[in-house]
């Protein structure tokens, strides 16, 4: 579904991903873990296409089509959704608004139609529910005044009403409390199917434990040095990526 | 020009005299007292009509076009302008919608402003291009039943002198500034309202429905009257981009409340911004000023500007009257080369007044916006209080917003809260939204029309969906 090829990725001059490789296929669900500043957020920035990103070297692609080559909204469209560490505000426009326009902007872009006001409203609710989310949040301006745990839990429902192919969750754990952490992690967790993938990028552990992934790789310095299964994360959890570090060099 | 100059055109004698001019239907360009006369005559207004104007006229020349704005435009040629021109006649204006620049009709379209309607706007000449007639019939009936006098400012001076001369000019005395003081002198076009005591105006009135109304004038006067109890939300402008041949627009508006009356007073001002380089817009000096003579009462301005290449306008209101409400809730938008300096006063002078503004710059392109914001609280103001908020949107690095509020506080009882926030539109809140899915223009739209909200719930329904499509006009391509 998604293969990332030796991607060297710049910054304000200073190279941050160093050659990254990764395949990940429909089904899945991939952990990237690594130390601060390694490039874990910098690599879900530049599949989902933010600005300020320089890409030296390297491909993208996603179901065959060159992702460096589409707008922002082009990559959405497709279905890569990318849910952010932390969420903008964006005064005076409603939430259910913001979902609304997105789920047919997509939809549009896919030749599907607008989806009809009361399906919408129906799809919407109930994904409110799943999230034990009240719905005044509908009418709440986005991400304005949420605590940090409402910006968490709403970027997860955008994701279950938008459905990506591919939701890549940028430390969707930081900053939450044990509970918000479950409610998140159900979320995610039902987005778990056949035809999807997911791609987390943590800093701890502690989310994998709620989340489990099929594949967990290990990011320091720009590069995957390590790739294994679940069990993974436990280790670096023991051992701390120091001992990845070491051990690579 | 120098004074001395205008003195000498002044005292320049009647060499033609007014009186054959009469037999034209336009005059040259120049201004002098022969000008004053003409318009006066033409009109048909009595003597004591004539003597103000004239007052007027020889009070601007004694003054001074302000320099305290943060504009900046070549001096006004004031001998260059044509006071008055009658409409033009049909075979000089474009016969059919394919004589109109496509550009217009362009614009047209994407405000959704209906077939019927587009002919008339770009000043085609057809007769009753829509049913205006019959409209305006079914209209005039209805408030002729409910008492509420509804004409233009020329018919009332002829028709109801005792309430011209009662409220003409108590607002915005005729030397209030300079702009002013030359509108005084020298209007042609505008409308009149009275609503008599305990009335609510059965319907909003607009100019768009008012028989020739079609050619905006170049110096508007309005003059709104609301007795005790009495209600009217009065619309003025239109979204569409008017076609208008004059540079120099310079309006008063006096509105006046008595015991518990409202006026409700709403623009959506869409005029010509000039091209890439700002050349040819529209100037627009604007006079709108509310008294809030009667208790109780209360007047509200709510504006949406997007057009002309300056804007120099600060809808203000005087709280007289005890427990009177001021309000003033604004959206400007800048884009090109335009230059906005707008903003309100709130003079308080009874107990009890409360004032709220809520004002809403956006900048994009190598526009330039300023707020200006005085609010005043006279000596026997006790109690009372102002809400200001204050705040800037920035589209891309060129523009430019500036705020400049002043505070006079005369009274220590009084209560006055000031927030003020300047941002940039986040590129992070664009690529939160593109992100979604959204394309870069909708995402904009989006974000400029959620900062505005504030503003847009307090414009009558029907104005507010216009001036939201009319916001996404105006600012597109405003950020790539």
């Amino acid at each position: 579904m998604l293969q990332v090829n030796d991607l060297h990725v710049t910054v304000e001059g200073k190279e941050i991903l160093k050659g990254l490789t990764l395949t990940i296929n429909a089904g899945e669900v991939h952990a990237i873990m690594g130390p601060n500043g390694a490039g874990k957020s910098t690599l879900s920035a530049v599949i989902a296409g933010k600005d300020g990103y320089e890409v030296t070297q390297g491909t993208v692609t996603f179901e065959g089509q060159d992702v460096l080559e589409m707008e922002i909204e082009e990559r959405a469209q497709a279905g890569l959704l990318l849910g952010f560490q932390y969420p903008v505000e964006i005064p005076g426009v409603k939430n259910i608004y913001l979902l609304k326009s997105a789920l047919n902007a997509q939809r549009v872009a896919r030749g599907e139609g607008e989806m009809p006001a009361p399906e919408f409203m129906k799809l919407v609710k109930e994904k409110l529910g799943f999230m034990k989310m009240d719905a005044s949040f509908l009418q709440r301006a986005v991400n304005e005044g949420f605590s940090g745990g409402e910006k968490k839990r709403n970027e997860i429902l955008q994701m279950l009403v938008l459905q990506p192919k591919l939701a890549m969750l940028d430390e969707i754990d930081s900053g939450l409390d044990i509970d918000a952490m479950k409610v998140v992690a159900d979320g995610v967790n039902s987005l778990r199917a056949d035809e999807r993938a997911i791609l987390l990028v943590t800093h701890y552990q502690r989310l994998l434990d709620y989340i489990v992934p099929d594949k967990v790789h290990v990011l320091v310095d720009g590069r995957i040095v390590k790739t294994g299964d679940a069990e993974l994360a436990k280790e670096l959890e023991a051992n701390g990526y120091e001992g990845i570090e070491e051990f690579v060099a | 020009m120098a004074s001395e100059e205008m003195e000498q055109l002044v005292r320049r004698d009647y060499k033609e005299g007014f009186v054959t001019d009469i037999e034209s239907d336009t005059l040259p360009p120049g201004l002098d007292e022969n000008t004053i006369a003409f318009i006066s005559n033409k009109k048909g207004e009595p003597e004591w009509m004539l003597e103000w104007r004239l007052d007027a006229y020889r009070q601007w020349l004694k003054m001074e076009s302000p320099s305290w704005a943060h504009l900046d435009y070549p001096p006004i040629d004031y001998q260059s302008i044509s006071y008055f021109s009658a409409p033009k006649r049909p075979e000089d204006r474009p016969q059919s919608l394919d004589e109109v620049d496509p550009k217009l009709l362009e614009t047209y379209e994407k405000l959704g402003i209906p077939l019927h309607e587009r002919a008339a706007l770009a000043g085609v000449a057809v007769d009753a291009v829509f049913d205006s007639v019959s409209v305006t019939t079914t209209f005039k009936k209805e408030l002729a039943e409910a008492g509420v006098i509804f004409c233009s400012i020329s018919e009332a001076i002829r028709d109801y002198p005792e309430l011209i001369k009662q409220y003409l000019g108590t607002v915005v005395p005729v030397a209030d500034n300079y702009f002013a003081a030359l509108n005084s002198a020298v209007f042609t076009d505008g409308s009149f309202v009275f609503v008599p005591e305990g009335v609510k105006c059965p319907m909003e009135l607009s100019t768009y429905f008012r028989i020739n109304a079609a050619n905006t004038g170049q110096f508007e006067r309005t003059l709104i009257i609301c007795e005790s109890r009495a209600q009217v939300s009065y619309l003025e402008g239109c979204t569409a981009p008017m076609r208008d041949e004059n540079q120099l627009h310079a309006a008063v508006v006096e509105l006046v409340a008595l015991d518990d009356a409202y006026i409700k007073y709403s623009t959506v001002q869409n005029w010509y911004p000039g091209d890439e380089e700002g050349k040819g817009g529209i100037y627009n000096f604007v006079t709108k000023r509310g008294d809030c003579r009667g208790a109780r009462s209360r007047i509200s301005w709510t504006q949406v500007e997007t057009g002309s290449a300056i804007t120099w306008k600060y809808p203000s209101c005087i709280l007289r009257g005890k427990d009177s409400i001021g309000e003033f809730y604004s959206v400007a938008v800048t884009n090109g080369r335009q230059q906005a300096d707008t903003g309100t006063k709130m003079i308080h002078i009874g107990e009890g007044t409360r004032s709220y503004i809520v004002s809403k710059g956006i900048s994009a392109g190598k526009s330039n916006q300023s707020y200006r914001g005085l609010v005043k609280i006279g000596p026997r103001a006790k109690g009372a209080r102002n809400f200001t908020q204050c705040d800037s949107l920035l589209i891309g690095d060129k523009c430019g917003a500036h705020t400049f509020p002043y505070q006079e506080i005369g009274n220590s009882t009084a209560t006055i809260e000031h927030e003020a926030t300047t941002s940039k539109i986040g590129e992070d809140q664009l690529f939160y939204c593109q992100s979604r899915g959204i394309s870069e223009e909708d995402a904009v739209s989006m974000i400029v029309n959620g900062f505005c909200k504030d503003v847009f719930q307090e414009l009558p329904m029907e104005f507010a969906v216009e001036a939201e499509a009319l916001l996404n006009v105006t600012l597109e391509g405003a950020v790539g």
